[in-house]
């Protein structure tokens, strides 16, 4: 067993995990925060996604003990208290999931979008969330709730 | 409102874009799927899979695998109840394989330790040792005379005299004269047709918390479109009174039918009998797709005769299904549905159902009409480019319409066929001009629809807010719905309505959240049980005027004296009565159970435009409309998403999506890389139209939307690429290797 010191959400966090553990399996059985979903454990669907350091990875691709010193940000860490972040008001407004299995790996991967590029064209927008699969909705209301918050954030800056 | 009433307009909730109440714990990654459960002592399990895709079971020793430290059992066929007869017996074969394994990825053990990762090194200790069969997975290798039997005796006795033993069942239906509906034709076309099984491809792997005592309760936890038939058949299957297990559905992430049958559940139980442990069991995404519910491969022939004016005289098609290694193939979907938008004097449909060595097929949206309308709606195409007549007048001369005999035997009720082919008829996207290398192509589709056995139960609360408990797993905004049609009842704001999907031990039974059921059924039943408690509000308030309760009307949250006693009393809030309830008479609850029937068929028509790279053979989908009758939307923002997600899941059908088997039977595109749905970067935005023509058989006039939307799009598509390319594409998917396949042979020969 490794023992793993790092950050989540801001949260100084520590825990055992197996060598050959994941990222995810760790955030999710080891730290509770089952926010991040395996749909495939291979890289290929994002329900998985996180920021490590900023970065925006699938956690079944990164071993849990790479999460040493590092600063992970995870869906559970968007809202501020009580108050949801834009993207989540707006993916609740424009009915942007139905079953919800994806929704959080593509909150997780379009706030990252936004935060490098605030201004994207649509195609950008898809090409971006090309690695998150969503079965459900055929992407056309997650596309509008991403653009329309992407607008109204430059509104208020 | 009287109880049996219709109610088409003056809508205050319902029809309003409200917030999903599930919204802000989905968002927010507080809502608990299926893998999201913990129990204390929990076991993690991992299954042993066959990788033979036919082979006799000759010996499992597990004496490796239980050395293991951290193992704590070990469960194979001999820990399952025996005795079992037809269809149960079926889906036990299926969970935990018997004598033979009869695919790919069929489940022969199953392992229960304390981590997931000594699960998993466990399993792959279990030493099996096989006699390998001869296999076959093509549907029409599989009725050949010379194909391995899969198993002896499964057929019934529809099938005709003489049929290879893998056939198991043969459906025939129709009317007329069809030799002599061919004979009044102008032009026959005669075609025939193949489409590759594709997987629902939800992105939740099943998964499942179970805790069973040597006592015989137990308590699950799954993600399940259905738990009391998850109750029903993992209690068959356990030697379990029904009673003594409790299910709780998990919130689920997607189904499209595909979690309407039981996989793991049954093997997570015997594992925590046999452990006295709590047991999960997740399934990864390989196992979701080598041994879970793809759809039926399929070998179609279609015949269609028309006159010069677009009249069809006749039409005829067989219908081949492989549906895996047990019988159950939808052909008498694929069959009824076929001809179904068509009102046609002559018609005849002929259905196989016929096993091979896959994995038991599983519903997946319209179960078996999509492949249907694929085959049927590409030769109406054909027909209309040789006579060069407009496909949508063409569909319009001969729609279904009320009145119309069904092509396979009921007298069509009020339906909105025509109503979109008139509305994609007036659509600019119809009319729009075309690019160099695009093609136009559209299509219409028919799902019969559902009502089924429904329980809903609405409890009032002290401060007049109501809870209402239902029993059909929400797998797409469901619960926004039905508290809409409450608060309409009631005359309550949306948001004073909290709704719950009730576990097995706490409502009457439910059956499975499919054939687009829910809004329909459990909406009758919700307004239903909303009228119930309203009347007794009504006799309430009765009593405390003491007039007559027939005196009582409900309007806007009220009770208000009507007739003779109108004005004399002020109307009285529904917290009022409420708060007086325990002294009026106890509590107020309505329900309501019964198998609703009118469920109303649903028609769509579809737009596309594709553009084919005819260097490459890739096609790209650069625009689409969905129209679609949906009888009376609920929450439009859901209703638009149904179409939408049905025509991104028709997209990847076409050109994408499909099971590849290699010589030795092995599925070989078992992950997400290699079995592509489509991502956001391949679809355009997809634009939809909801038609409303009411179903007699809802209060609102609701007709179920999942489905139908799934059913055009392949032969859309299909008769967009072929518009495009310059030639007919009759197998899917289209994938660029059989699109350029497709234009060398008519290089070749012309
Ligand atoms: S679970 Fe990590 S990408 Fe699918
Ligand atoms: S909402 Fe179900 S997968 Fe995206």
């Amino acid at each position: 067993m490794i023992h793993v010191n790092t950050k989540v959400n801001g949260d100084d966090v520590e825990f055992l995990c197996d060598p050959r553990e994941t990222l995810l399996d760790a955030l999710r059985d080891k730290l509770g925060l089952t926010g991040a979903k395996e749909g495939c454990g291979t890289g290929d669907c994002g329900a998985c996604s996180v920021t490590m350091d900023g970065r925006l990875v699938c956690s079944c691709l990164v071993l849990g003990a790479e999460a040493e010193g590092k600063e992970i940000a995870t869906v559970e860490g968007m809202a501020e208290g009580e108050n949801l972040h834009i993207l989540q008001e707006k993916f609740i407004e424009h009915a942007a999931l139905q079953c919800g299995i994806c929704t959080p790996g593509i909150l997780v991967a379009t706030k990252n979008l936004l935060e490098k590029h605030p201004e994207p064209t649509e195609t950008q927008v898809r090409y971006w969330l090309a690695g998150n699969l969503c079965r459900c909705t055929g992407y056309d209301k997650i596309i509008r709730a991403v653009m329309e918050t992407a607008a109204d954030l430059r509104k208020a800056s | 409102m009287a109880f049996d009433e219709t109610k088409t307009e003056d809508f205050k909730v319902v029809g309003q874009r409200v917030k999903r109440p599930d919204g802000v714990d989905k968002v927010t990654g507080k809502a608990k799927f299926g893998a999201d459960a913990v129990a204390p002592g929990m076991l993690f399990a991992a299954i042993v899979r066959s990788p033979h895709a036919h082979a006799r079971i000759v010996k499992i020793d597990t004496s490796k695998a239980e050395a293991l430290s951290g193992v704590k059992g070990i469960v194979t066929r001999a820990d399952f109840a025996t005795g079992l007869t037809g269809g149960d017996l079926d889906v036990l074969e299926n969970v935990m394989a018997g004598e033979k394994a009869l695919y790919d990825g069929h489940a022969v053990a199953a392992v229960a330790a304390t981590s997931q990762l000594v699960a998993r090194d466990a399993a792959k200790l279990v030493e099996v040792e096989y006699e390998v069969l001869p296999h076959v997975t093509d549907v029409d290798k599989a009725m050949a005379s010379d194909a391995p039997v899969i198993r002896e005796g499964a057929a019934d006795q529809s099938v005709p005299e003489g049929m290879h033993p893998n056939v198991v069942r043969y459906h025939e239906s129709g009317h007329g004269d069809i030799e002599a509906g061919f004979a009044e034709a102008d032009l026959v076309v005669e075609d025939s047709f193949k489409t590759e099984a594709t997987h629902q491809g939800y992105i939740e792997p099943h998964a499942c918390l179970a805790q069973l005592g040597g006592d015989n309760k137990g308590e699950l936890w799954c993600c399940t479109q259905g738990h009391w038939n998850v109750q029903k058949l993992c209690a068959a299957m356990l030697g379990l009174e029904t009673s003594q297990l409790r299910v709780t559905a998990s919130e689920i992430g997607g189904g499209f039918g595909g979690k309407t049958a039981v996989f793991i559940e049954p093997v997570a139980l015997a594992l925590s009998r046999k452990t006295n442990r709590p047991v999960k069991l997740v399934m990864s995404r390989s196992e979701v797709f080598r041994a879970t519910g793809p759809t039926a491969s399929t070998s179609m022939d279609i015949k269609i005769g028309m006159k010069k004016d677009g009249t069809i005289t006749a039409g005829q098609g067989t219908f081949r299904l492989q549906g895996g290694a047990f019988p159950g193939a939808p052909m008498e979907f694929t069959a009824m549905c076929a001809f179904a938008p068509y009102n046609l004097q002559n018609v005849k449909q002929v259905g196989y159902d016929v096993m091979a060595n896959r994995p038991k097929q599983a519903a997946y949206r319209a179960p078996g009409s999509p492949m249907a309308a694929f085959a049927v709606e590409s030769v109406i195409d054909e027909l209309c480019k040789k006579l060069g007549l407009d496909p949508i007048e063409v569909r319009l001369k001969n729609a279904s319409k009320q009145g119309t005999k069904a092509s396979f035997g009921p007298t069509w009720d009020r339906i909105g066929l025509v109503e979109t082919l008139e509305a994609a008829q007036s659509h600019p996207h119809y009319s729009a001009p075309l690019k160099e290398g695009q093609g136009r192509g559209i299509s219409c589709g028919f799902w019969f629809n559902h009502g089924g056995e429904t329980s809903v139960t609405l409890a009032l609360s002290e401060d007049g807010t109501a809870q209402l408990s239902v029993g059909t797993p929400d797998i797409g905004g469901s619960r926004a719905s039905m508290a809409q049609m409450a608060a309409e009842e009631l005359g309550i704001p949306y948001e004073n309505i909290r709704t719950t999907i009730a576990d097995t031990a706490t409502l009457g039974y439910n059956e499975v959240s499919h054939g687009s059921r829910v809004t329909y059924a459990s909406g009758l039943a919700t307004i239903k049980a909303a009228r119930a408690a309203v009347k007794i509000l009504c006799a309430r308030a009765a009593a405390k005027w003491g007039i007559d309760e027939d005196a009582v009307v409900w309007e806007n949250g009220c009770a208000k004296p009507s007739g003779p006693n109108a004005g004399e009393f002020d109307p009285l809030p529904i917290e009022k009565l409420t708060r007086s309830m325990g002294r009026t008479g106890g509590p107020i609850v309505g329900h309501f159970e019964a198998t609703p029937e009118g469920a109303g068929v649903s028609f769509a028509t579809h737009i596309v435009d594709a553009e084919v790279d005819k260097e490459t053979g890739q096609t790209k989908v650069v625009r689409y409309t969905v129209v679609q009758d949906a009888g009376k939307a609920i929450n439009p923002a859901y209703v638009e998403g149904q179409f939408q997600g049905g025509a991104a899941q028709g997209i990847g059908w076409a050109l994408n999506e499909e099971y590849i088997y290699g010589e030795d039977g092995r599925l070989q595109n078992s992950v997400f890389l290699d079995y592509r749905i489509p991502v956001a970067s391949d679809l355009p935005m997809i634009d939809t139209v909801i038609v409303e023509v009411p179903n007699p058989g809802h209060p609102y006039g609701v007709r179920g939307v999942g489905e139908t939307s799934i059913c055009p799009p392949l032969a859309a598509i299909a008769n967009a690429v072929s518009n495009a390319a310059g030639v007919r594409l009759k197998e899917l998917p289209m994938s660029p290797p059989r699109i350029l396949a497709a234009l060398e042979d008519q290089a070749n020969n012309g």
